[in-house]
């Protein structure tokens, strides 16, 4: 297909949505900025100065403020959406990385990096509710749906920690392979996907029984199977997809989250990082850490349909509908 | 025991859990005491604690995941002077009935602690000798080496020297022992991997070379052209005063300058910038080569026993020996022991004094298996019975 045909094809499709616009917010590691890009124009509408070293963003519950690991600040800002001013801090303990909202929109479960606890903060007082020891290097951080689980992995560890939010109390481990990065609930609560970055493979937790049921291997023809190191996940609500960024591989894993085979393997930027889903799941957006830009995947075509530049690293990717 | 070790274990006892169902797991670290470098250098004497602080922080790592495994580690240190007798090393050894060894010794002690009896039953690390023919000719079943060789330092330089293309070389050895050990590992990585030496000189002044290098060294290297000078140097007498006095304008690389190693201050990519973080804040210095081999060591029996949830020596062997053994060591990818040489196969670091140049091994040098294994001692060039 010619470049004319794609494009008129792909304008098609984006003229057939319902004309309200996503908004995406990326945040960008090494400039301290967030960038907000509309989804579509696919336009970076501004640049905004945030605090330092900012990773891991979240949505409030209500979508009207960001909250933001400002990692090197030692905190999580609270950014007006609106205004695109941070409001105020919350406490988060040293080097917030990632964190998962509750689904009441009530707390938040940070991982902190640098001293093997998780912080929990109580958002409408704005303080610590709770800490908890983790294992070496607690990095992802998931909330499941339904509100019963609070999980964290540990890096060096190499574990998945199950906190039992009604008594903030760590109540159970599970080993998974090397270096686990990012855990993801599916929509049911049933299923706990953990990605192994130096591992190179995903795990599908059963979480009634908090053990292993399957591990996704990868390989992509022409990639050294060193450079394959899952991080960022989404899965579809529909329960058809997962997609797994694969950091050095520089592209996205598409799963059939029934089989939990890979279907198709989506060639970005350099080393993805970190995924988001537009509102309507029609748009993977996707961080590219060292081409300082980020993807946009059509997810009915399974195609990449543009690149968009940042500012440098971008990390985060979350995405109001 | 010194006193500074028993401080170290009563604070491991204490912060241990209540001993429910706890399994220890016993390590035991061994130190001979080095002398003092006469280094004619001022600037950073080699630190007291060095590998013995990447030990120490490899148990604190330990422990933060035995908690969840009701497993701990106990270290029993152990430091000597040079000159003990292997028997004496064997019984303090025996007394803490530990099973799992880092050794941080040089390879003369090494080899007569590896024929006492008893020796068998151990599961011996080496963290601190470099000799090649621990890892050529000495191997045994129950001997794993976390410090790179030499083979393995200068394959990995010399990868680097040949990607960018400067091939020839010239070699500058000192007058010791070691410094003639690493000027032979050059030479076989050279023909190795395409190096050309077009000469080689030996430094044979005593004398200080801070004083007179000005003069000494450019009518020194006043020599057959070249691309790169690189100097055998281990203990640091001369090989500092090169860079910027050589007759031509030439990169210095070797054991100064231009450095292969398996650790170095400046690595950060790859979750590195926790590892030194988590070393600074507990040693109050950077991360060394020595202390991560230390660290290392101590690592891949704590994944071990996480993974077969044992405390048993034999287990925990046959486990980090297998090919499911894997070690996420902050250098990007999976990290485990070679079958034929138990040396650990790992990226190497290719830095200058303050930054990381590269990484090796370098993209383009093939092999079978695993690029790792184009560093070092590959299968068929190890002379042991597996």
């Amino acid at each position: 297909m010619t470049l004319f045909p794609r494009l008129a094809c792909c304008a098609a499709l984006l003229a057939a949505l319902p004309a309200l616009a996503d908004t995406v917010y990326v945040s960008n590691e090494k400039d301290h900025t967030l960038s907000v890009i509309d989804s579509t124009s696919m336009k970076v509408l501004k640049t905004v100065p945030v605090g330092k070293r900012p990773r891991g963003i979240t949505l409030s519950k209500d979508g009207t403020q960001l909250y933001i690991c400002a990692s090197d600040d030692n905190t999580v800002q609270v950014l007006d959406l609106a205004t695109l001013k941070v409001i105020h801090n919350l406490p988060s303990g040293e080097d917030p990385e990632q964190f998962a909202l509750s689904p009441d929109g009530k707390q938040l479960y940070v991982a902190n990096e640098d001293s093997n606890v998780v912080t929990i903060i109580d958002i409408p007082s704005r303080r610590v509710a709770g800490q908890i020891d983790v294992g070496v290097e607690p990095e992802g951080m998931a909330v499941s749906p339904d509100g019963r689980w609070a999980v964290n992995t540990s890096e060096t560890t190499n574990m998945v920690h199950w906190i039992d939010t009604r008594t903030r109390k760590l109540v159970d481990n599970t080993l998974v392979d090397q270096r686990p990065r990012y855990a993801r609930f599916s929509d049911d609560s049933k299923l706990l996907w953990v990605s192994s970055e130096v591992g190179g493979t995903v795990s599908v937790i059963d979480v009634a029984t908090r053990k292993r049921i399957h591990t996704i291997r990868f390989a992509i023809p022409g990639i050294p199977k060193d450079r394959i190191q899952p991080v960022g996940m989404r899965l579809t609500r529909d329960g058809r997809y997962a997609f797994v960024a694969l950091g050095p591989a520089n592209h996205v894993a598409v799963v059939d989250a029934k089989t939990y085979a890979p279907v198709k393997y989506l060639l970005v930027g350099r080393r993805v990082w970190h995924t988001a889903l537009t509102g309507d799941e029609k748009q993977l957006w996707v961080s590219n850490g060292i081409s300082n830009d980020v993807s946009v995947i059509d997810v009915d075509t399974l195609k990449v349909v543009k690149s968009i530049a940042t500012g440098r690293y971008p990390w985060g990717v979350a995405i109001k509908p | 025991m010194s006193a500074c070790s028993r401080l170290v274990l009563a604070v491991l006892c204490v912060s241990a859990l209540p001993a429910a169902a706890l399994t220890t797991v016993d390590i035991a670290y061994l130190e001979e005491t080095r002398p003092p470098v006469t280094t004619l250098a001022n600037l950073e004497p080699p630190p007291a604690d060095l590998g013995r602080a990447g030990v120490e922080l490899g148990i604190r790592d330990n422990d933060s995941t035995g908690k969840f495994l009701q497993q701990r580690f106990q270290l029993h240190s152990i430091q000597l002077p040079a000159g003990v007798p292997a028997s004496e090393w064997m019984a303090r050894l025996n007394k803490t009935k530990a099973r799992l060894v880092v050794l941080n010794l040089p390879a003369s002690t090494l080899e007569a602690l590896l024929k006492q009896p008893g020796q068998e039953g151990m599961l011996w690390f080496n963290a601190g000798a470099a000799d090649d023919r621990l890892r050529q000719s000495e191997c045994k079943p129950n001997l794993l080496h976390t410090l790179p060789g030499r083979a393995m330092q200068a394959d990995a330089l010399a990868q680097y020297l040949v990607a960018k293309r400067w091939k020839k070389w010239f070699l500058v050895s000192g007058p010791q022992p070691e410094d003639a050990a690493y000027a032979a590992a050059i030479r076989r990585a050279a023909k190795r991997f395409g190096g050309q030496i077009v000469g080689e000189k030996a430094w044979r002044y005593s004398h200080d070379a801070r004083r007179t290098a000005q003069a000494e060294v450019p009518s020194f290297t006043q020599v057959t052209d070249h691309e790169v000078m690189i100097v055998a140097d281990e203990r640091g007498d001369f090989g500092d005063y090169f860079s910027y006095r050589t007759w031509l304008p030439r990169p210095i690389a070797g054991t100064q300058g231009l450095v292969a190693a398996g650790w170095h201050a400046s690595a950060e990519q790859w979750g590195a910038v926790q590892l030194q973080n988590r070393f600074r804040a507990y040693a109050k210095r950077p991360m060394q080569s020595a202390d991560y081999a230390g660290w290392a060591a101590v690592r891949s029996v704590g994944e071990a026993a996480a993974r077969t949830q044992s405390a048993d020596a034999k287990t925990l062997r046959d486990y980090i020996r297998s090919p499911e053994f894997e070690l996420a060591a902050f250098k990007g990818r999976s990290l485990s022991y070679r079958a034929w040489n138990g040396e650990l196969r790992q990226p190497m670091l290719i830095a200058q004094p303050r930054a990381l140049v590269s990484l090796s091994p370098q993209e383009g040098f093939l092999h079978p298996n695993s690029d790792l294994d184009t560093l070092g001692f590959d299968a068929p060039e190890v002379k042991c019975k597996p």
